[in-house]
């Protein structure tokens, strides 16, 4: 830590401590590389169970009539996508980036508590199976939607309980994910790498951090009070026994809405990284980055019964909930005219990783355009639950998280690996996926402002057309992913064939571009001496 | 939804115009082509009205905003890129650029928040009306009761879509008039009358929506919603329930058919006239086989949603009739299940919404049919016996 030279290649002194061979190497791993990469399969792999349940969604509405599945099975597949793509592909994937990469970029040895680390994931498996095998039960799987509102979601068969103690253990995992980071990002920096000279990434994922240690015990303590409600004769959301049915809702969307937010600031982080790399010029406004973002968290506490217009609340309540959620559209387009200044006046090339992350600003932000759209309460009573809602969330998180996260992927795959995926398919890759994901969700929009309600298994018929639409792109984004499956598994699996430079991309910043490539198994055994031009925003002193 | 007629093409052609359609809104969101199921319907009643008015004028917003934003970007991609040998500047911020750009979006959001708020608050305003029809949402139908003019009934699903849509039925949609958005018994309303409505619901949260009034609302039970409208056009709006309900969400429609004051007041005659016929059918005495004709129609319309119509149920939530130890038990349990219901379960008090003749209809039938052997009969009086008991 005294002396400057330590920063590269510092693995040559520590043959010993390779990682261990065979399955125990990831059963009992507390590398933060290895877990990172664990969790980063796993959401891989929920990413394409999740997508073939959307494809039975597709399937049955790609024409009027009831071709493939029954009602009921229709809503555990509506069910079981969200909470699959949701606990499952997203939050998992941004942990596991956050393993990757927090370390790596804040100079850190690894996590601050790497045992802890290591159940974090592996208590994931353990919840997804339960909550897969339940739509091989006799009473099937939930099929209430995600948000599980009650007195329908207590209808349901046993499986029910196999649902609440599945999610109870992927909010154990999150908190502790979370608790982790905060740790590691509070105590493990680099001298000299004070708060705001720290990486957008890392600054997003600290505020995450602190959302999810807020809200998910909230999650938990709802679907506690779901669980005695069923099965042991409370009536916290029975309206005849003296509870309150909204209630519910609101103690969700308490947890739900800064949830959201969970799944986007990450991905705000990666793009603020991202761009700078490839238009060769500093992140701009990278304090009101960090402001901009610390405002959206606090706001997503104040905003949650915008879910809830319908549920006939007072005058002011409305107009409260409707005004707190115009507002985000202010911190929300800061960021978006940063990363356009940002791209202003540099030197662009765009490869695979910049145009998703160009993608995303666009297509995210149309998914804000519609946001801003619901947030006005009597143009909400309109669009609530209709294709219009459904198009707004899948714009924020199919082309906002996921694109980001895909984003991620390329740009730091070579650093993981130290194989450079082929260009050429990962151009094809994205631009399929553009393609396709647009004629997905676009008409969406217009379904919903034609009245389609959402979470129908079936339609009136001047819906068909641009359900057809919808179902086609549907397939063929699925169909296009298999692409990006093929890239990681040839970076990750294939035969090196060059070696690649430490600082993979000309321009990128940061001091994961100062280890070697591909990333050895430990890093900043001894803190590198950190200076300013090594992160994206370069000049911190503004 | 009155132009549903007019959007069923489904030819090539038709095809075709729907994407120069659909090229065009994208392009200029014109309100000309609401008609086409592509925008938001500007509704029958002043407060729709004002909602597309604000919706047009968000979406405006959003798409100015948008082309200057977008605009910017992709002149920067063809201007600033390195093949183009644009060497990068280093700015790494601008204050006066940040200020600007978050006040000016401050003062649009005012700007919409405004006619928002105006709108909202006329909304709110739901005393003086001339009327009040209370609207209960059952799984998976609607009851709507009439408070001044004493009428109340059912409304399901038609019987032509519920054929329809069933796995695999064979019968192609295209085919059946207003596939999914039509009802056995209409609402009808007065136009010109502004309407209360009253909203709650028996079993889980429904929502009641018809896009033409501008607005839906959750039906849950315990509480009761407010709502209201004034019609402004005669005519029929279809909606359907907007919030996730169980199996048959889909399959709940609603159907409002707008008439004039006089024939509003004649459709009233009418329904008293009914009840009255209704009510002497629960006095007299019913052979086995009208039990059994009447009460077959009954349980199509009413219980083979969940029970089917082969009696056969859905394991595990709806059991089967056909063999079932209560269809072949006594008299005063089944009567009893079907009155009450069974709290817990999917099972209404059916005592609720069914009048005397049609439960003891049904109840009759289903003892006889599939093979259950009990094939006694139930009087509509046993069934009033047992609700006031």
């Amino acid at each position: 830590m005294s002396t400057a030279e330590t920063t590269h290649h510092d693995q040559d002194d520590h043959h010993d401590h390779g990682p261990a061979k065979g399955l125990s190497r990831w059963v009992f791993t507390t590398n933060h590389k290895d877990i990172g990469t664990l969790y980063l399969l796993f959401s891989l792999a929920m990413f394409f169970v999740g997508g073939a349940m959307a494809l039975v969604i597709r399937a049955e509405l790609f024409q009027p009539g009831l071709q493939v599945v029954e009602p009921d099975f229709f809503n555990q597949m509506t069910t079981m996508h969200a909470l699959v793509m949701i606990f499952g592909a997203v939050m998992p994937a941004f942990v596991g980036l956050a393993n990757w990469l927090v370390p790596m970029m804040v100079g850190a040895p690894d996590m601050a508590l790497p045992r802890m680390n290591n159940w974090s994931f592996w208590i994931l498996p353990f919840a997804f199976a339960m909550l897969l095998s339940t739509l091989f039960m006799e009473s099937g799987g939930p099929a209430a939607g995600w948000t599980l509102y009650p007195p329908l979601s207590l209808q349901g068969g046993d499986s029910f309980a196999f649902v609440i103690f599945a999610i109870h253990l992927m909010g154990l995992s999150s908190i502790m994910g979370a608790i982790n980071i905060v740790a590691t990002i509070l105590n493990m920096r680099a001298p000299k790498m004070n708060l705001l000279r720290m990486p957008l990434f890392v600054w997003t994922w600290l505020i995450t951090a602190f959302l999810l240690i807020m809200v998910m015990p909230v999650l938990a303590g709802a679907v506690t009070m779901l669980l005695t409600d069923r099965y042991f004769g409370t009536s916290f959301f029975n309206a005849a026994g003296g509870g309150d049915p909204v209630m519910f809702q609101h103690i969700f969307w308490f947890f739900g809405h800064p949830e959201v937010y969970i799944m986007i600031l990450p991905a705000f982080g990666i793009v603020s990284e991202i761009i700078p790399t490839f238009a060769r010029k500093p992140l701009f406004g990278y304090v009101s980055m960090v402001y901009a973002t610390a405002s959206i968290a606090f706001l997503s506490f104040i905003v949650w019964a915008h879910h809830m217009f319908t549920t006939g609340m007072p005058l002011g309540g409305e107009l409260f909930f409707m005004y707190a959620t115009m507002v985000i559209a202010v911190p929300t387009g800061v960021k978006v005219f940063n990363w356009v200044a940002t791209m202003w006046k540099g030197s662009m090339t765009f490869e695979t990783p910049m145009l998703f992350a160009v993608g995303f600003v666009i297509l995210f932000t149309i998914g804000g355009f519609s946001g801003l759209m619901l947030a006005i309460v009597p143009a909400d009573f309109q669009y609530h639950d209709t294709y219009f809602v459904v198009a707004h969330f899948h714009y924020v998180l199919v082309t906002g998280a996921v694109f980001s996260i895909m984003a991620a992927a390329y740009y730091w795959l070579p650093k993981w690996t130290g194989n450079m995926y082929s260009e050429t398919l990962g151009k094809w890759h994205f631009w399929l996926s553009v393609v396709t994901v647009n004629l997905l969700f676009f008409p969406q929009h217009f379904l919903g402002l034609a009245g389609m309600p959402r979470r129908i298994p079936d339609y009136s018929v001047q819906f068909a057309e641009f359900n057809m639409w919808s179902s086609i792109g549907g397939f063929a984004f699925g169909l296009t992913q298999l692409i990006f499956l093929y890239i990681v598994l040839k970076a990750s699996f294939g035969k090196r064939t060059e070696q690649l430079p430490d600082r993979v991309w000309e321009g990128a910043k940061g001091l994961e571009w100062t280890v070697a490539t591909p990333a050895p198994y430990h890093t900043f055994d001894e803190a590198p001496d950190f200076r300013d031009e090594d992160v994206a925003h370069g000049d911190v002193a503004h | 939804m009155t132009n549903s007629k007019g959007v069923q093409r489904r030819s090539l052609g038709g095809l075709f115009h729907r994407a120069a359609t659909l090229a065009l809104l994208t392009l200029m969101a014109a309100p000309a082509w609401a008609d086409y199921a592509l925008n938001l319907t500007q509704g029958v009643s002043e407060f729709s009205e004002r909602v597309y008015g604000l919706h047009m004028l968000i979406l405006w917003i959003c798409v100015v905003i948008g082309v200057l934003v977008f605009g910017a970007m992709f002149v920067s991609m063809y201007l600033h890129r390195k093949s183009r040998g644009h060497e990068p500047a280093q700015f790494s911020h601008s204050t006066k650029a940040e200020i600007v750009w978050t006040v000016i979006p401050i003062l649009i959001l005012v700007g919409m928040a405004i006619p928002a708020t105006n709108t909202l608050v006329y909304m709110h305003q739901t005393g003086d009306s001339d009327m009040t029809v209370k609207i209960t949402g059952y799984q998976w139908k609607w009851k709507y009761d009439y408070i001044e003019d004493d009428v109340s009934f059912l409304s399901n699903l038609d019987s032509a879509s519920n054929s329809a849509r069933q796995l695999n039925s064979g019968i192609d949609p295209a085919t059946v008039d207003d596939y999914l958005l039509n009802v056995d018994n209409r609402v009808v309303l007065p136009i010109n009358t502004k309407v209360r409505f009253l909203i709650t619901a028996d079993d889980v949260i429904h929502a009641w929506w018809v896009p033409d009034f501008g607005w839906k609302r959750d039906a849950i039970p315990g509480f009761v919603n407010e709502a209201w409208v004034e019609i402004k056009e005669p005519g029929i709006y279809r909606g359907q329930c907007a919030e996730l309900c169980g199996k048959d969400h889909g399959f709940m429609p609603i159907v409002v058919e707008a008439v004039s004051r006089p024939a509003y007041q004649a459709w009233v005659d009418e329904q008293k006239q009914e009840q009255l016929v209704a009510e002497q059918n629960v006095e007299r005495d019913w052979s086995q086989e009208e039990l059994v004709a009447h009460g077959q129609a009954v349980y199509e319309a009413q219980c083979a949603a969940c029970h089917q119509l082969n009696g056969q149920g859905l394991a595990p939530a709806f059991p089967a009739l056909a063999g079932s130890p209560v269809a072949n038990g006594p008299t005063e349990d089944h009567i009893d299940v079907v009155v009450n219901g069974r709290p817990g379960t999917a099972m209404q008090a059916f005592g609720d919404t069914l009048n005397e003749a049609d439960i003891a209809a049904a109840l009759t039938y289903t003892r006889s049919a599939w093979g259950n052997k009990a094939s006694d009969t139930i009087q509509p009086r046993d069934v009033r016996a047992a609700k006031r008991g």
